[in-house]
């Protein structure tokens, strides 16, 4: 399904991030194979600048591997990643104009416009909250220590943890650790942010407190987001478009209103009927 | 009791020469243990292959063999001659560090690929993510087993007393010659080796103890000093010939 | 220098001869190890015998193998095989590392393997003998391998008290040979011959028994 055809009405416009107005993420007949397993198939579909998509389908679907590909941590098996209008999972031979998969360094320059929270929070143990979050500004980006620290305070104070900058993570509930890595992936100020399950890890009495968080972040923020998740209520309330996946591929899209409301797939209704019945 | 002190004094030149053993070796073997057990945790084949080398050979090699060697045959090679000391220093280092660059090369491998992942998400460089995540990690893991390895390192220093080295054995055996009291003589040897290894692994312990606080976890036994006399044993040669 | 390898030859015989000491001192102190260190591990669960016995196996364990051959050897009088002194100095030293591996072995058995042997009224015999050891001795083969490995490398501390292993041949021939490069040399490589063959094989038995 090529992606002019998907309802755009409840996209952002603009939003000068893309190279000339374009979509800011484009997969171009991507595949993705794990041995003999094809995780996803041909898949074609873009994500504009600004814009908030939220990935639903069943476990093996694929949409993790969608997170993890833009996160470098997956190489494509077929096809090219664009973002901002350049090839991001390749990079352009010298001078031939075919392309090659990419290198380390155009890899480091391109993927600091990503930032990631995975399900596992990925805190690191050996240092405290605050120097989880400085750490990378400083050491990647280079900012004075000063001006990351004072970031670092203001970021945890918009998750709430402001009196934790100087706790270990193991002394944080998951939730609060969860809330840490959100701040640590914004501190590196990225333009486009992966949420990869983020409160599948939590108990069930910790999940709102994160979810406020990440509604903040979407509010205040022109930040593009990528989320996968089972919490149906928040993709409702936060995305602008919502793709159902199944089996490598996008089975049907829409804005949530469309998906939840009035879903014109079988694989979808009883994906939805499975995820509310478990009571997720 | 009254032969040992009066010949203290030459027992405590003997356990300087062998507490400097120990201390030089140990660095030696630090450093090559940390060098070869990051190359052997690269995902390339060739800086593996190197640590393997070096792992398998000098692994495989007693000791004292490759001290003889350094003391008699190198000479002839290269004709340099190395000062005996300098030469067991250099032969405990390779021989202890190839040990070492196996624990160092496991703990790195331990550490959780999630952590790897987090530190490609937040762009770092190989470089950085070794330094500031990975190591630090490891660490704690290698500790234990660092310790073991230092205990290790000191009783193999004994050896260097064949190839001329005054050490705490060549006094002894001095002592034995000179008064031949051969019982006494020994003792009075293994138990300044009995003491150097005891305060060797209060002080691995206390490494340990910090290592462990800086990742938040709790020190099991309490957290006093006294907990760190408390023996877990100094366990097994662990990592030895793996 | 040019490796001499008519030499190497010509002293091939009393190299294997070396060997062959070396080998006999490995394998006849690992029977030792192996026998006295699986009974130390029985007897450490005794109240206070056990208590004495830990702090002397940790006395062992933390001096130099070297001093406690060449203690033992000026202890036993004159006509005593220097060899035999060797193998049991050898291998009540291994006994105290292959004792903490037992123990680690006998802790893993689950507390359940103990009570249902209870519950069955078992003399401790069979408790032992038919429960316990044959689930701890399975788990800690590989790391009891390791040490045949430790042992044979630490043979040439032999030389010491006059045993003629490889290292004694080596040093025996170079100094009548003027030859000490190749005679030296020549050492390493036969340890190397046997020891990276072995590490090897248990390797595989790691593989082998650490799915169990």
């Amino acid at each position: 399904m090529p992606p002019s055809d998907t309802p755009t009405n409840a996209r952002p416009q603009g939003g000068g991030a893309g190279a000339g107005g374009g979509p800011l993420i484009v997969f171009d007949q991507v595949v993705k194979r794990f041995g003999d397993l094809t995780v996803l198939d041909h898949l074609d579909f873009s994500v504009d600048p600004g814009e908030r998509v939220t990935l639903i389908g069943p476990s093996g679907s694929g949409k993790t591997t969608i997170l993890r590909l833009l996160m470098t941590l997956e190489k494509v098996t077929e096809g090219v990643i664009r973002v901002g209008g350049e090839p991001f999972s390749h990079m352009p031979r010298g001078g031939s104009g075919g392309l090659v998969p990419a290198g380390e360094s155009y890899l480091r320059e391109r993927r600091k416009r990503i930032g990631m929270v995975f399900q596992q929070f990925n805190l690191f143990p050996n240092m405290t909250v605050r120097q989880n979050v400085i750490e990378a500004p400083v050491h990647v980006l280079g900012i004075p220590k000063e001006e990351a620290n004072a970031k670092a305070e203001q970021l945890l104070d918009l998750v709430g943890l402001a009196d934790k900058v100087d706790a270990h993570p193991t002394q944080l509930s998951g939730g609060q650790q969860q809330r840490v890595a959100i701040a640590r992936a914004l501190a590196m100020s990225p333009e486009i942010l992966l949420l990869d399950e983020v409160t599948s890890a939590l108990d069930p009495e910790l999940v709102a407190g994160v979810l406020d968080v990440l509604r903040e972040v979407a509010e205040s923020t022109d930040i593009t987001m990528l989320c996968v998740t089972h919490e149906m209520g928040f993709a409702r309330d936060v995305s602008h478009r919502v793709l159902m996946f199944d089996q490598g591929q996008i089975a049907e899209e829409g804005t949530p209103d469309q998906i939840f409301g009035d879903p014109q797939e079988e694989r979808t209704r009883s994906f939805l009927r499975s995820v509310l019945d478990n009571g997720v | 009791m009254d032969f040992l002190i009066e010949q203290l004094p030459r027992y405590l030149d003997g356990a300087l020469i062998t507490v400097q053993l120990t201390a030089g070796g140990s660095a030696l073997a630090f450093v090559l243990a940390m060098v070869f057990g990051i190359l052997g945790s690269m995902k390339h084949w060739l800086p593996r292959a190197v640590a393997t080398v070096y792992v398998e050979v000098f692994r495989g090699i007693a000791a004292l063999v490759l001290m003889f060697w350094m003391a008699y045959a190198l000479p002839l090679v290269s004709g340099y001659k190395l000062d005996d000391t300098f030469a067991a220093i250099v032969a405990l280092g390779i021989n202890l560090g190839a040990y070492g660059a196996e624990v160092v090369r496991a703990a790195v491998n331990a550490v959780p690929k999630a952590q790897v992942e987090a530190c490609v998400a937040l762009n770092m460089s190989w470089f950085q993510r070794t330094r500031l995540v990975v190591l630090p990690q490891a660490w704690a893991q290698m500790l234990p087993t660092f310790g073991n390895l230092v205990i290790e390192l000191m009783k193999a220093t004994a050896v260097a007393y064949l190839i001329g080295v005054a050490d705490l054995t060549a006094v002894a055996q001095q002592i034995r010659s000179a008064t031949g009291e051969t019982v006494l003589a020994f003792t009075g040897a293994l138990i300044l080796y009995y003491l150097i290894a005891q305060v060797l692994i209060f002080g691995m312990r206390l490494l340990e103890r910090r290592a462990n606080r800086k990742l938040g976890r709790i020190p099991p036994g309490g957290t006093g000093l006294l907990a760190l006399l408390r023996p877990p044993s100094v366990g097994t040669k662990v990592g030895v010939a793996k | 220098m040019i490796w001499d390898f008519e030499f190497t030859l010509e002293v091939m015989p009393d190299f294997l001869r070396g060997l062959w000491v070396t080998v006999q001192a490995t394998v006849f102190g690992y029977l030792i190890a192996l026998a006295l260190g699986l009974v130390i591990a029985m007897v450490r669960r005794i109240p206070v015998l056990g208590t004495i016995v830990h702090v002397v196996m940790e006395f062992i364990r933390t001096t130099p193998l070297l001093v406690q051959l060449v203690f033992v050897f000026a202890l036993v009088p004159a006509g005593f095989s220097p060899l035999m002194v060797g193998i049991i100095v050898l291998g009540v030293h291994y006994a105290a590392y292959t004792a903490e591996v037992y123990r680690s072995g006998i802790e893993g058995v689950a507390v359940g393997q103990w009570e249902a042997a209870r519950a069955l009224s078992l003399p401790a015999r069979r408790t032992w003998g038919a429960i316990v050891l044959p689930q701890a001795i399975r788990k800690v083969i590989p790391a009891l391998g390791n040490y045949l490995i430790a042992m044979f490398k630490d043979t040439p501390l032999l030389f010491a008290i006059t045993v003629v292993e490889l290292l004694a041949t080596a040093q025996q021939v170079g100094q009548a040979s003027f030859k000490i490069v190749e005679a030296f040399t020549l050492v390493g490589f036969l340890f190397l011959l046997v020891s990276i063959p072995s590490a090897i094989i248990i390797r595989r038995l790691e593989r082998r028994y650490a799915a169990v």
